[in-house]
């Protein structure tokens, strides 16, 4: 950070704890940014004269006559069209090139959007993906996560969901991701000739864990100027929120404040809402997207991140390894897009939400003559079935490799039933089998 | 003269501030930051030392900052005009504010100033009048508001003067009433009120002895809510507590809804906006929105600002309650307030109590529950405030303590089951865990037998009955396998199937379905508690299931049908044959 005039320096530290510092200055506001020794630092507690700082790299080295310079301003992005192909840290620097890039600068963790002014989500995002499209249709304005464990190839399937979203503009936040996942995700978006529609802002596991909690607030603001300033539909990639979390405990232990459940700070609800709620559709016609990744331990979704996440987003897409087909699919049963009813049936075609809600019914049915299976009785020609239903429908439907359009899945889904069922077992409205069973 | 302080020391929303003079507990003050001030309310004292916890982002604030203390508590204004409004949780009205993000320090009136409203006196020159007592009517929407004796005025008066008969401003005075020293007081249609202390203008507050129809038949059937009754709904996240709420604030039999969006979803409330306006009230066929007064605190809003939405809500519903009104009040979700109590707790570091809530997290919500009520008017009309609150159980584990304080207090419990919502079997209220303490009310009871029928509260007991043994049937069932139970067993677990599908199960998004009136509940009930209490002959339990499951279809088109209409009754000879081919 460059030395701006008129600023004042002090030269006295008086407490150094493992992340903070505490100075003896005056004039210094909440939230301030400051470089302690060349390390920048933001104001988390004020009391009289004395500002506790935190040094987000950690105060190994600092010594009590450190420089403390304070820059006046909490912290801040520029903003403007050069954002774009560029990569940043957490300050929002770049790490690559020309390091002035201009643009107006913002404070970011900026103010909420009135809920009055907000538009009522209604746009289909079709991804191609079968287990997204056809059974938890994602719409513009909505904020959902993967639910996935760290071995699942979620990554992978949040770069294809990106490049296929049709987004005008595509900001990925990474927290704490391997630097091996940063180069994958900047090859795929170079190699697919998506470099004119994409910002990064990265915090690898070569940085320390702190400052990635500036990541969600750097990314939003950008995004927050694409879709408020220019009226685009901004997509927001954030991998991966437990780690964000982890940080936020982190910082709270330092903090010496008492820990709720799984250690989590007490907070930490109203901490991940901040940042998902400014998923939006904005009456000009722009849009925040947020798609997040919740890396869960063993699937285990009753962990505070993941069910605090749960409570806060419009659903979850849950990755699960098949053993039928060896494949990862989207779990039809846990996974869910609460806006999906706003979309599907009026912007996809009418059979959409009965055909979606029979072939998931078929599958829980396979998965009791499973159980059944499992516990030794005999199956019944129903039963049977219903087994070899579902292992097609995953490999046809569910699989996370598929892509081809809505209207292709629902006569697949079409053709799935007409091979193993009759028309009283698929139960549908009498007026849809006439137009769509397949003679 | 007001009491002036200074910011000594802050850590994220709450402030310490070192002040000039007296300071009250919870009183408001303002931080004067450049050219906007800061709400906040004071939470601690100690010395000269106010700890303030502030209702907005404290970025930026500074050592040394002015505060200005307001000399009266969180307060909210009640008067004509309070319908249809869209407030934050200070009752700033979000629709007067033309930016798109909600800047700092930024206000807006509750109610306009310069409406203008056609006054009928009701009271008369000589009348002795206490707090609540109504001194005028104004048409609001469809409803007569009256404008009563402040609140806040405890003593007895005598009117000096009621204004006649015309168009006014709310804040031009109406009447003039005497105390009983002889001071002459002036009054408005406004009055404003600590939000936090209850109104207690009334003559008396009963047990409540009616019940309240949401027109869910998993509800006003299975576990009725009464009329100033309480309930709450816990469960996992998915389970469909707001779509449940959604629906009973859009048919529930209510004069006034009150939804207090606590600290949840910014879309689901756009939702309400987007949908209200061109939804139909079934009771009276005027739109929904006339009747509703939306509190919307959103998660991203600030946090002390969420624990103040459930109170404004609470005193706005006691003020309808108050001209005789049929209020219900309905909060998504109390479990974010607890939060928000929970973070200011930690930030006074108090000593924590379970899961760090606060130690008196329990006295906190039973007191705001027990708010809630049917009371009568010291005109002898009655008013009620119906509570129904959710709570969003951490891992959906009913043993945290929000949910487990909330139990304490609240007299229905409609537990959302995961299974059931896995099963897509919609409310997912649980039949067997859920209850409402009401249908132990002997007033109740004898509300239900003169309005269903007699031995009514017996008949919903025997159907939880055989709920509960169809659920017992089918363990057995999976435990011992299908053909080596007696058949008696499937015609057990088939009749709560039946219950379960033909009656519990109810779709919310169904046109003619999502609302079911008491007189189709009741007909309904009885006709698949027939079925149940009929014995059938079974060749084996293929056909049982069989059996059972084209019942259920019939029945389940009967929901989807008009009430009587001839489709109805075209299902219903199905039923009827079906029944009869098999019968014993």
């Amino acid at each position: 950070m460059e030395t701006k005039a008129f600023q004042r320096v002090y030269t006295k530290i008086e407490n150094i704890t493992k992340a903070t510092v505490t100075v003896k200055a005056s004039g210094v506001g909440n939230e301030e940014l400051a470089t302690v020794n060349g390390n920048l630092a933001q104001v988390v507690k004020i009391d009289g004269d004395r500002i506790t700082l935190q040094v987000f790299s950690g105060t190994e080295g600092i010594a009590t006559n450190s420089e403390v310079i304070f820059q006046g301003t909490p912290p801040t992005l520029k903003v403007g069209d050069q954002l774009t192909g560029r990569i940043f840290n957490a300050f929002g620097e770049p790490i690559y090139g020309n390091k002035d890039i201009g643009g107006e600068e913002r404070e970011i963790g900026g103010p909420t959007v009135n809920p009055y002014k907000r538009i009522q989500p209604s746009e289909f995002i079709p991804t191609g993906i079968a287990g997204i499209d056809l059974n938890n249709a994602l719409v513009s304005g909505q904020k959902i996560p993967f639910f996935a464990d760290p071995d699942q190839p979620y990554n992978q399937v949040m770069a294809e969901v990106a490049l296929r979203a049709k987004a005008d503009r595509i900001i990925l936040g990474g927290m704490g991701i391997s630097n091996d996942d940063f180069l994958y995700f900047k090859n795929v978006f170079e190699n697919a000739g998506a470099s004119d529609r994409i910002v990064f802002f990265v915090n690898t596991t070569e940085n320390p864990p702190v400052e990635r909690l500036l990541i969600p607030d750097m990314t939003l603001t950008a995004a927050e100027y694409f879709a408020v300033d220019k009226g685009e539909k901004v997509l927001v990639l954030l991998t991966d929120m437990t780690l964000y979390a982890d940080a936020l405990a982190i910082v709270s232990n330092r903090m010496d404040q008492i820990p709720s459940k799984d250690s989590m700070p007490g907070s930490l609800y109203s901490d991940l809402a901040k940042i998902y709620e400014k998923a939006v559709q904005l009456p000009n016609g722009g849009s925040i997207t947020i798609i997040a990744v919740t890396t869960l331990s063993n699937g285990d979704i009753t962990h505070a991140v993941p069910d605090n996440t749960g409570y806060i987003t419009e659903g979850q897409l849950f990755l699960r390894n098949d053993s039928d087909t060896g494949k990862v699919i989207v779990d039809p049963f846990r996974s869910l897009s609460r806006l999906k009813q706003l979309v599907i049936g009026s912007k996809t075609r009418e059979d959409h939400p009965q055909v979606m809600n029979a072939a998931i019914r078929l599958y829980a049915d396979a998965a009791n003559a499973k159980t059944k299976l499992e516990n030794g009785f005999d199956l019944t020609d129903y039963d049977q079935r219903t087994l070899k239903f579902a292992k097609d429908y995953s490999n046809e439907l569910l699989a996370i490799d598929i892509n081809i359009d809505v209207t292709k899945m629902l006569d697949t889904t079409w053709d799935l039933f007409a091979r193993y069922f009759d028309k009283a077992e698929v139960a549908l409205k009498n007026e849809l089998v006439v137009k769509y069973w397949p003679k | 003269m007001k009491t002036i302080g200074h910011i000594k020391g802050i850590t994220s929303n709450l402030v310490t501030v070192v002040v000039d003079g007296p300071v009250s507990q919870n009183e408001i003050c303002y931080i004067i930051l450049e050219d906007v001030k800061l709400m906040a309310e004071v939470i601690k004292i100690i010395g000269d030392l106010a700890y303030i916890q502030v209702f907005e982002s404290t970025r930026g604030l500074k050592s040394g900052m002015k505060v200005e203390f307001e000399d009266h508590l969180l307060e909210v204004v009640l008067a004509p005009g309070l319908l249809s409004q869209i407030y934050d949780g200070l009752q700033n009205d979000l629709a007067y504010l033309s930016t798109l993000f909600l800047e700092k320090g930024v206000i807006s009136p509750a109610v306009d100033y310069d409406a203008i409203w056609a006054f009928t006196p009701l009271a008369k020159v000589g009348d002795i009048v206490t707090a609540g007592d109504w001194l005028g009517s104004v048409p609001e929407k469809f409803i007569e508001h009256k404008i009563m004796v402040p609140f806040a005025m405890k003593e007895q008066y005598t009117v000096k003067s009621v204004i006649k008969k015309g168009d006014y401003k709310v804040t031009e005075k109406i009447a003039v009433i005497t105390d009983s020293e002889g001071n002459d007081h002036d009054i408005t249609m406004v009055q404003h009120w600590a939000v936090k202390e209850a109104i207690t203008a009334y003559k008396e507050k009963p047990r409540p002895y009616k019940v309240l129809e949401t027109g869910m038949r998993a509800i006003d059937t299975f576990n009725p809510l009464a009329e100033g009754g309480t309930g709450f709904i816990p469960g996992p996240f998915g389970a469909g507590k707001t779509v449940l709420q959604h629906a009973i604030s859009k048919q529930a039999e209510a004069d006034v809804i009150v939804m207090i969006a606590c600290g949840e979803r910014a879309n689901e409330v756009v939702e309400i906006f987007a949908e209200y306006p061109h939804l139909d009230d079934p009771h009276t066929g005027h739109k929904l929105i006339e009747r509703t007064t939306i509190i919307c605190n959103t998660s991203n809003m600030p946090v002390a600002a969420r624990e103040a939405s459930v109170y404004t809500g609470m005193a706005i519903g006691e003020y309808y309650r108050a001209m005789a009104l049929k209020v219900l009040l309905l909060a998504d979700s109390t479990s974010r307030w607890a939060q928000a109590l929970r973070e200011m707790s930690n930030r006074l570091e108090e000593l924590p109590g379970p899961d760090a809530f606060p130690m008196d997290l329990s006295a906190v919500i039973s007191n705001y529950y027990s708010r809630a009520g049917i009371v009568t008017l010291n005109n002898g009309q009655t008013g009620s405030v119906t509570f129904l609150g959710t709570v969003s159980p951490a891992g959906g584990n009913l043993k945290e303590p929000v949910t487990e304080s909330t139990k304490k207090s609240a007299r229905c419990f409609y537990a959302l089951s995961q299974q059931r919502a896995d099963s897509k079997r919609y409310p997912a209220i649980d039949p067997i865990d859920s209850y409402s303490k009401y249908l132990e009310y002997p007033e109740i009871e004898k509300y239900l037998e003169e309005s269903r029928e007699n031995g009514w509260v017996k008949k919903v007991n025997g159907a939880k009955t055989l709920i509960l043994r169809g659920k017992e049937a089918y363990e057995q069932i999976n435990i011992l396998g299908d053909d080596s139970v007696p058949i008696e067993y499937h015609d057990k677990y088939w009749k709560s199937e039946l219950i379960d599908f033909g009656f519990l199960q109810q779709d919310s998004f169904d046109k003619m379905d999502s609302n079911c009136p008491k007189d189709r509940q009741h007909f309904m009930f009885n006709l698949v508690m027939d079925i149940c209490y009929s014995e059938f002959k079974h060749k084996g339990f293929e056909e049982c299931s069989k059996f059972y499951k084209e019942v259920i279809n019939e029945l389940r088109q009967m929901n989807f049908c008009e009430f009587n209409g001839d489709k109805f009754k075209e299902y219903k000879s199905q039923v009827d044959k079906l029944i009869s081919s098999q019968r014993i």
